[in-house]
């Protein structure tokens, strides 16, 4: 991107660039601009971490279905009705009293859309995609998230092949809450595994 | 790779956060997703091109790389080409 094209007025370039893209593919009748208004409006209206937090409650109060999403992540998360793109390789993995899941995408940002919606600025971040990996446990404590030294942090690099969703474990007092209030105290950051809840 | 520590401003907090800086994210996310779904594509004709412009410029802001791979993916596909865009681009009549 060059420096010299760009003057306050107009729009930057990297704008315009975008600007022209839509335009030419539009023109061409590849995409359609209600198509991208739609696709934008799909992201900030249905997906989310919302989501997610209803498959945590569901299996923390349903020992079955906790199995289900365990053996087959993508599966038992369609049954809630949570599908689409980014989310058809969906790998569950629990955190326990030994073992905390933390995960991120050391190459680019993916990230599991139906369940959690787009990443955080974070986890697209240099930093958070190279010291997850390197050194996750003073990586967690920065973000406010001190893991006892006896517990095992467990990395999990997204890919295409597979999403990674972080069951965390039911905190304790909630043992009367409905599934509904459960998924209401359940994170976003929970869900990556920079959070304990 | 500089290691530099995440800023308070980049902290997790809670839910709520907006995940766009500005709409032309939104719109390039959106044209990466109406393209691919178009042509019957794997999402990986995509994001293989994202890595590679990450790996390449990996301080570049996160959708400027992304800008990148889209134009180089449309441009691979044959959909346009750098002179159509640098011609289309003073004109510019998509929404933003």
């Amino acid at each position: 991107m060059t420096a010299d094209h760009h003057h306050p007025a107009d729009l930057a370039p990297i704008e315009a660039r975008v600007a022209a893209i839509e335009s030419v593919l539009v023109e061409k009748g590849i995409i359609d601009t209600d198509a991208l208004d739609a696709i934008v409006q799909h992201f900030e209206d249905n997906l989310g971490p919302m989501n997610g937090a209803k498959v945590v409650a569901k299996a923390w109060t349903d020992p079955a279905y906790r199995e289900r999403l365990l053996t087959d992540g993508t599966a038992a998360i369609a049954e809630l009705g949570f599908e689409g793109p980014q989310g058809e390789y969906m790998v569950v993995v629990e955190n326990t009293q030994d073992v905390h899941n933390v995960v991120v995408c050391t190459l680019c940002s993916c990230y599991p859309w139906p369940t959690l919606g787009l990443p955080p600025k974070w986890y697209k971040a240099p930093a958070y995609r190279s010291r997850a990996v390197r050194e996750p446990r003073t990586l967690l404590a920065e973000m406010g998230t001190v893991i006892p030294a006896d517990v095992e942090i467990r990395v999990w690099d997204s890919s295409a092949e597979a999403r990674y969703l972080v069951l965390p474990m039911r905190p304790d007092g909630t043992e009367d809450m409905s599934e509904e209030q459960l998924a209401g105290i359940v994170t976003r950051d929970s869900m990556i595994g920079v959070q304990r809840l | 790779m500089t290691g530099a520590p995440l800023d308070d401003a980049s902290l997790p907090r809670d839910n709520g956060e907006l995940v766009f800086d500005a709409p032309w994210q939104a719109r390039a996310l959106a044209i990466a997703v109406a393209v691919t779904e178009r042509l019957g594509l794997p999402w990986d004709a995509f994001r293989l091109r994202l890595m590679d412009e990450i790996a390449n410029n990996p301080q570049r802001p996160y959708y400027e790389s992304w800008c990148a791979a889209l134009e180089s993916m449309v441009v691979d596909l044959d959909l346009t080409t750098p002179a159509a865009l640098d011609a289309a681009a003073p004109t510019a009549r998509a929404p933003l």
